[in-house]
């Protein structure tokens, strides 16, 4: 086919080179009035590597559903916060009797235990009534289910545990810094970031050497294919969604331990962060999803101070959000396969 | 493949149903709405909704292959043992403290779950699940006709206080005391209304099995419906004087969510572009109007404040611009994909109205107040106590335009460009269509009445803040396109009257209205996704000089 310029392309190109100037105009001011110190700048990274964790386990959720079903499980901020939600029951009594205090170890496995297997009966379920009796339906009806299943699960839990902020505990023994290399890290963040780092690693060594995470790769290369070589394709789908929550539960458990707070909510932002992750590295794409959130949870994390600050734009930090969402739409616009991507967004359109 | 032993399906069923009983019980919604009394001293609407679900179940449960006592028996189970549940509830309620998780879960809930006395409960369910076993037995025609029957006496039950408040201010409420009691309905009202919609509905049934028979005939415009389209007319614009203040207001808040739908359905029913992020132009003509009317805007410091017939054409321009603006990015994008950016558009607006960055221009999380009233200077003002019956007819106008518009436009060659995107967007466009600017006019279209809502929304409120343009609103007219039909403008209208009406009129549903919303958005996609008035493509073949075949 022969390639010619239309008016969109060159519009879209133009509002591309146009923020890439803005962005490289307000960094190169920011850096010249220096505004921050070392340790300022070493906060922000340590913090968007904690949040990026964050957005990653919760991205590979997106990732394995939408390599293997084609959709967007719209609804899996949904299964994180119900994950993280119903945890606070557990970790509450459990840190009023001691135990959170003496064996934190123990203790916090058992908080993450529970939500994941909230998280994991949630997304079973969700499976099993929302989207598997439209799976051959065309493909906006699985969405528009994924989003009302989305407001269906937060008001559930608004409606059993209430509207209110719960408050995790401060476990002692995570309060407070510690000195790694000559710099102050907080404590949660270490363990959030160990933790991701680990469970990460887990779910890659899954997919990648285990008969189920065959399975997977299979099914989310040809589903018709895989089910002639043996492969029980619901069965392998239903194991997707658990392994996906299960991740987004134990996500739930380090959002609590790096904010403390919960509510029904919480959900619906690190969820579209998630997705603009997952879009980020590629999806479909494992690694991708990692490497995505990563980079977005530094990218938003140092954005604001970097660039928009040096545009004179006032409470830089306030925007933080639009960043991510203005990189959703950039990079679906310019490389829909993102980073590590090779999949096609149009392939099964 | 071999079939289920009856009991074993009685007994999944029995589990789902009281599944959904404990689940509807510990989110504190039939709690909250047997605060509504359907039958004066008989029934609320939380016992109701409760009722219903083992009445839904059992009947599920029993079912026709059965020998008729097996059938009668299977759906007295299933109802007894979705009782069983809640009678474990509240036993389990009584012995550990629920409610320091379930905040629901207080001794209220128990004494409203136990019916009167717990030991009957599951002879309760058993009795409800019989009934609904019996029920297989009628035929499908009376038994379309019962549920209609109760379906309407249930609607006009929950609305009987409404009822009541409307007719007392226009001194009718003597001449409903055989319908309407202090609190819900009388006994015998509820029977009359049941039997009359019940006996109009096997008429219409039977009357519309005979027409089906005959050959479809294009549908020509006969003066009968003119008149009645006039007598139509006529009880709209004599509404609001009857409605009152009150309920002026609720009919235009549907109003404004009519149009809003009408303009979202262009975009969503016609081009088949799911768009969530479309609060964004409701957003953009509600500041446009807010910062060109009123005298805190910026402009207005160094130009004046100008009035709303000023402003309104801007309002509508911008967010025709804006349309446009917000369509080119995605025009290369498809499917859900298009979704997610549309949503992420929406939020970008929304935290940019919020932020302090532009504050100088919307106010920031305060917005912008004085917005004054619509008003030709001299003549009259949309304003004082009866407002909101004025606002009613600018409204209506608006909303007839509206509709006239779309209709237009779906029959016309861009509306067939926009179906043809919507089928199949690369057949589409090896058909000739030019995929940029049709996609480019659906948005424009879309945004432009949301434009105008959004402009009429700003001078309604008198003030208006960035937490009014949540994700919420969007949901809210996607929600209520999906109900009523997509692509359909009466869907649309019969779905904002459902969608947005009946939560407005009701406070003890809004509260769970999201939830509602959810739960409709999944049933709808899962039993019906054509919506409830589906749209009939066939018209437009038979419309057409002809030359042109319906798609197999």
């Amino acid at each position: 086919m022969r390639r010619r310029i239309d008016t969109t392309t060159l519009v879209m190109w133009l509002i591309g080179i146009l923020i890439v100037v803005g962005v490289g105009w307000g960094t190169y001011n920011t850096i010249r009035a220096n505004p921050y110190s070392r340790e300022n700048w070493i906060d922000f990274v340590i913090f968007g590597l904690a949040q990026g964790c964050l957005y990653a386990l919760i991205a590979l959720g997106y990732t394995l559903v939408y390599g293997i079903l084609r959709m967007i499980n719209f609804a899996h901020g949904e299964v994180f916060m119900a994950g993280a939600f119903t945890a606070y029951f557990v970790a509450q009594p459990l840190f009023d009797s001691g135990f959170l205090t003496a064996q934190p170890v123990i203790g916090l496995l058992l908080v993450a235990l529970v939500a994941m297997a909230t998280s994991i009966v949630v997304a079973f379920l969700l499976e099993r009534i929302c989207y598997r009796p439209l799976r051959n339906a065309p493909r906006l009806v699985p969405l528009i289910t994924a989003i009302g299943a989305s407001f269906f699960l937060q008001y559930t839990f608004a409606g059993f545990y209430g509207t209110g902020v719960k408050t995790y505990p401060d476990i002692p023994s995570l309060t407070g810094e510690w000195d790694i290399f000559g710099i102050g890290i907080l404590k949660t963040q270490v363990v959030v970031i160990v933790s991701a780092v680990v469970l990460m690693l887990i779910l890659w060594l899954f997919v990648q050497y285990t008969k189920t995470g065959k399975a997977m790769r299979a099914v989310s290369e040809d589903k018709d294919t895989a089910s002639l070589m043996g492969i029980n394709v619901d069965a392998t789908i239903v194991r997707t969604f658990i392994l996906g929550a299960a991740m987004a539960g134990s996500a739930g458990v380090l959002y609590a331990l790096l904010n403390k707070q919960v509510q029904f909510y919480m959900g619906f932002q690190p969820g579209l962060k998630a997705f603009t992750a997952a879009v980020l590295g590629g999806i479909g794409n494992v690694p991708g999803a990692m490497l995505g959130g990563v980079f977005l949870g530094l990218f938003e994390s140092v954005g604001p101070s970097l660039f928009l600050e040096g545009l004179k734009i006032p409470a830089p930090y306030q925007l933080k959000d639009a960043i991510a969402f203005t990189m959703l739409v950039l990079i679906l616009i310019f490389r829909p396969t993102g980073i590590l991507g090779e999949r096609l967004s149009k392939k099964k359109a | 493949m071999k079939e289920t032993p009856w009991y074993i399906d009685a007994l999944q069923k029995g589990l789902i149903g009281g599944g959904a009983a404990i689940w509807l019980a510990l989110i504190g919604m039939v709690t909250r709405f047997a605060e509504r009394t359907i039958i004066q001293d008989v029934v609320d609407l939380g016992h109701m909704l409760l009722l219903a679900i083992v009445f839904v179940i059992a009947f599920a449960a029993a079912k026709r292959e059965y020998p008729a006592i097996i059938t009668v028996l299977a759906g007295a189970v299933t109802g007894a043992i979705t009782a069983l549940f809640l009678l474990l509830l509240v036993l389990l309620g009584g012995v550990i403290n629920l409610r320091a998780m379930f905040i629901n879960a207080s001794p209220e809930l128990y004494e409203f779950l136990s019916f009167g006395n717990l030991a009957l409960l599951p002879l309760i369910g058993a009795g409800t699940g019989a009934v609904a076993a019996l029920f297989r037995f009628l035929p499908t025609r009376i038994r379309t006709a019962v549920l209609t029957g109760f379906a309407i006496t249930v609607i006009v039950g929950v609305l009987s206080d409404q009822l009541l408040l409307i007719f007392t201010n226009n001194g009718l409420a003597d001449y409903f005391r055989w319908l309407l009691a202090a609190k819900g309905l009388t006994i015998i009202g509820a029977g009359i209304v049941t039997l009359v919609v019940a006996i109009i509905t096997y008429i219409n049934t039977l009357r519309g099995e005979r027409r089906t028979t005959q050959i479809a005939r294009p549908v020509t415009r006969s003066w009968v419906q003119y008149t009645l389209a006039l007598l139509a007319l006529a009880v709209l614009l004599y509404l609001p004087q009857f409605l009152g203040a009150y309920h002026s207001q609720v009919m235009n808040q549907v109003g404004l969510y009519i149009l809003m739908g009408l303009g979202l359905n262009i975009v969503v029913g016609f081009a088949g572009m799911l768009d969530v992020g479309y609060v964004a132009f409701l957003a953009l003509g509600a500041y446009t109007m807010g910062i060109l009317t009123s005298p805190e805007g910026f402009l207005s410091q160094s130009y004046g404040a100008w009035n709303f017939w000023e402003a309104a054409p801007i309002a509508f321009v911008v967010a025709v611009i804006a349309g446009i603006l917000l369509g080119i990015p995605v025009l290369k994008i498809r499917g859900d994909y298009l979704t997610i950016v549309t949503l992420g558009f929406g939020e970008i607006i929304r935290i940019l109205a919020i932020s302090d960055w532009l504050r100088p221009y919307t106010g920031g999380a305060q917005g912008i107040a004085a917005i004054p009233p619509i008003a030709i200077p001299g003549l009259f003002s949309i304003s004082g106590p009866d407002k909101q019956q004025k606002l009613f007819y600018l409204i209506l106008f608006c909303c007839i335009v509206a509709a006239f518009v779309a209709t237009r436009l779906k029959r016309s060659r861009l509306g067939r460009a926009w179906m043809a995107v919507r089928e199949d967007e690369d057949v589409a466009e090896a058909m000739g269509i030019n995929l940029v600017q049709t996609k480019l006019l659906a948005f424009a279209c879309g945004a432009a009445f949301s434009g105008i809502s959004g402009a009429i929304y700003a001078t309604n409120l008198g003030s208006i803040y960035p937490h009014s343009f949540g994700l919420l609103i969007s949901v809210n007219i996607v929600a209520l396109i999906i109900v009523g039909g997509m692509g359909n403008i009466w869907g649309v209208i019969l779905g904002a009257l459902v969608l947005v009406g009946l939560p407005e009129l009701l406070r003890e549903f809004s509260e769970f209205r999201l939830l509602v919303y959810g739960a409709v958005l999944i049933f709808m996609m899962l039993q019906r996704p054509e919506g409830l008035l589906p749209d009939q493509p066939q018209a437009l073949v038979k419309e057409d000089s002809g030359g042109m075949q319906p798609a197999a």
